[in-house]
């Protein structure tokens, strides 16, 4: 058990890109704490930070009290899931497990006790004598999770673990993950590309770009209140959608700002004029709620996905479309045609169907407002 | 209709088997499809091939008939093949008038500990190479690669010398310390512990091992294909080697088996049924080396050749 930080660290790789560019981060004993970001974005690279896998070439890393700038990667006291599980082809479960607690020259009675402790928790009882070859999937992942946590580290790093899963059990493995760490209580630092299971799991999380934090919060904090573009553009799915926009002063409104995106128009307060990026959620897009007040738009569907209880509704809207640089490459088309990609979230009882027009209202506190040429967050 | 239904049928019921089931199922897909051709497998290659063997094996019927035949029979000319009374006395003749026995003890003693020697220090070092990230490592190794080119005749006066001064000469310290490590295996090696991933070093490290221990608990079991084949090539290169052992050994009793046979060759005269008749007891166990690790010559010289 011990807090992890991160003071001013740097990692620059052969040829000047750096992964990590001059990270801060605390993170308190017990923490949850997931790094979030696009591939490439340098957060595998702090997890191996920590691991002692690469060394910083600026700024210190410390666990607990001591420094770990110098150390080796085995006196750190930290265990890692790997991607890819990196389980011991050679050996069975049971010596995978035991590995870590003989390399440490644990006594057998006491590493046989840990193994079954940990392989019940695990529910591996019934695999020790297989070897990783012979297991499922989901049966590596768990044993990859058992030789981390039979020792008992201070900090537990998970590299993406449950990537290589199919989708019912990756669900079904991060509720796993979450029981497990209430449970034990040991520091983790958790990374992952994918949003969903960072707002799932963690207690905190970094939202990363280009070897920088962009964010570090709450999920909910970085979900409600993302302070610049990219944070906007990533954490969310289906994406915030993002329109160019004007603020400029309100025709009537003394003091008040107008801003203005395609149609949509709306007043704010304390907003200065110039190019900014409005942002909407897909699930603030209220269809024909002509009850709400507040700035309306027309869009045409494209496309229906249904989901059940609810519909991913892909149209356009006048207007054109911003980026956040969060995107898949690709993913997203500028339409050439003065109309805007957008997504909205729509009940399933509307029966919503390509080629329809729907009027759609926006309650404008639920509107971002990010600086055109920053990209930070002017509001809220 | 139905006969041509029966092999689809067949397929999906071999896929719930793991992945050994699978590729057995493969296998015996595969034998079927040669079964159905006709049995023995025929193509224009063998016409080829079968001469080319016949070509290869002649010398070793050859040697296998001189060995069984007497001396008066070994000057016939033409050759006799088919010797007309069999003398199996030959091989026990070798066994007294020369000490046959010793020679193969010394080849076997110096053989063993070439082979043990190479597979630890090569391993080291190859692991060095592939996974240690030192000053200079690319030219360290790059010059050693290069020793690889340079013909054992020219090294083999230098190398002489440093035995000499180690006073190993007609010893057989001088046959095993110089060969212990050499550029072929580190090479070996070194390719195929990149080819392993990476991961698993790194799980080892972060668990508590050391160096030395991922490389003797992690790295060196999911060699086996590398040392094997490794084992074998060093095997065969002491086993078979000649002219360093004719430069450092002149006592008989230090020989080993190709320097002692070639004592058989007399200056006036030479009893090549008892020449051929060691000459087969030396091959045995080079023969059944083979016959048990033919894939890891085949890999090795593969390996070798393709790998840059």
């Amino acid at each position: 058990m011990a807090d992890v930080a991160f003071e001013n660290v740097s990692k620059e790789f052969p040829g000047g890109t750096f992964a990590v560019d001059d990270l801060t981060l605390g993170i308190p004993d017990g923490e949850f704490l997931i790094l979030v970001g696009p591939s490439g974005c340098g957060k595998t690279t702090a997890l191996r930070l920590i691991a002692g896998l690469e060394k910083p070439t600026a700024g210190t890393i410390r666990i607990g009290t001591e420094t770990v700038n110098g150390i080796s990667p085995r006196d750190r006291d930290i265990a890692m899931v790997f991607q890819n599980y990196a389980l011991y082809p050679h050996m069975t479960v049971y010596r995978n497990l035991a590995f870590g607690l003989r390399e440490r020259r644990t006594p057998k009675r006491e590493t046989d006790r840990r193994v079954r402790e940990i392989s019940s928790v695990l529910s591996l009882d019934e695999l020790l004598k297989r070897r990783p070859a012979q297991l499922s999937g989901g049966q590596r992942q768990r044993v990859a999770m058992g030789r981390a946590l039979v020792r008992e580290p201070k900090v537990f790093l998970l590299d993406e673990p449950l990537s290589n899963l199919d989708a019912k059990l990756r669900v079904q493995m991060r509720a796993e993950l979450k029981r497990l760490h209430k449970r034990v209580g040991i520091t983790t630092v958790y990374v992952t590309h994918d949003q969903v299971e960072a707002m799932t799991l963690a207690d905190r999380i970094v939202v990363m770009s280009a070897g920088k934090a962009q964010q570090i919060g709450t999920p909910q904090e970085v979900f409600s209140r993302p302070v610049n573009l990219f944070v906007a553009g990533f954490i969310g799915s289906p994406a915030m959608n993002l329109l160019q926009g004007r603020a400029g002063p309100a025709p009537d409104g003394i003091g008040k700002t107008q801003v203005t995106a395609g149609e949509l128009c709306f007043e704010r307060a304390g907003v200065p004029s110039g190019d900014v990026v409005v942002g909407i959620r897909p699930e603030s897009m209220v269809p024909g709620g002509e009850d709400l007040p507040g700035p309306s738009l027309d869009l045409e569907i494209e496309l229906v996905e249904p989901l059940g209880e609810s519909a991913l509704v892909h149209g356009t809207v006048a207007g054109t479309a911003a980026r956040s640089g969060a995107e898949e490459e690709q993913a997203i088309l500028i339409d050439e045609t003065s109309r805007a990609q957008v997504t909205a979230i729509f009940p399933a009882s509307l029966q919503s169907r390509t080629g329809d027009r729907v009027r759609v209202r926006v309650d404008p506190e639920r509107i971002y407002l990010f600086d055109a040429a920053t990209g930070e967050a002017i509001w809220p | 209709m139905t006969s041509s239904s029966v092999p689809a049928a067949r397929v999906p019921a071999q896929e719930p088997g793991e992945k050994k089931g699978a590729e057995r199922g493969n296998r015996a897909n595969s034998r079927r499809q040669r079964e159905s051709s006709g049995g023995f497998l025929f193509s224009p290659w063998h016409l080829v091939l079968i001469p080319i063997a016949l070509v290869m094996l002649v010398p070793m019927v050859w040697m296998l008939a001189t060995s069984l035949e007497t001396l008066n029979e070994t000057r016939h000319f033409p050759p006799i093949i088919f010797p007309h009374t069999l003398r199996p006395a030959n091989y026990s003749d070798v066994l007294t008038q020369a000490p046959f026995a010793r020679w193969f003890v010394n080849t076997m003693i110096v053989t063993v500990v070439t082979v043990v020697g190479n597979l630890l220090f090569c391993s080291l070092a190859g692991y060095a190479f592939a996974r240690i990230k030192f000053f200079g490592r690319e030219i360290v190794f790059v010059m050693i690669l290069a020793t690889l080119m340079i013909p054992f005749q020219v090294v083999m006066i230098p190398t002489f010398i440093i035995v000499k001064d180690l006073g190993m000469i007609n010893t057989l310290y001088a046959l095993i310390v110089p060969n212990l490590a050499g550029a072929f295996g580190i090479f070996l090696l070194r390719q195929f512990f990149r080819t392993l991933p990476v991961e698993l070093e790194e799980a080892a490290r972060i668990d508590g091992a050391s160096r030395l221990s991922v490389l003797f608990k992690i790295v060196l079991p999911l060699s086996g294909p590398a040392l094997a084949t490794l084992a074998v090539i060093t095997f065969l290169w002491t086993w078979n080697d000649f002219l360093w052992p004719l430069i450092t050994i002149y006592t008989p009793n230090n020989m080993t088996l190709q320097l002692g046979l070639a004592t058989f060759e007399g200056t006036h005269q030479t009893s090549f049924n008892l020449l051929m008749a060691a000459n087969v007891m030396s091959m045995l166990p080079v023969l059944l080396l083979f016959f048990l690790a033919q894939r890891y010559f085949i890999r090795g010289i593969a390996t070798s050749g393709l790998k840059g």
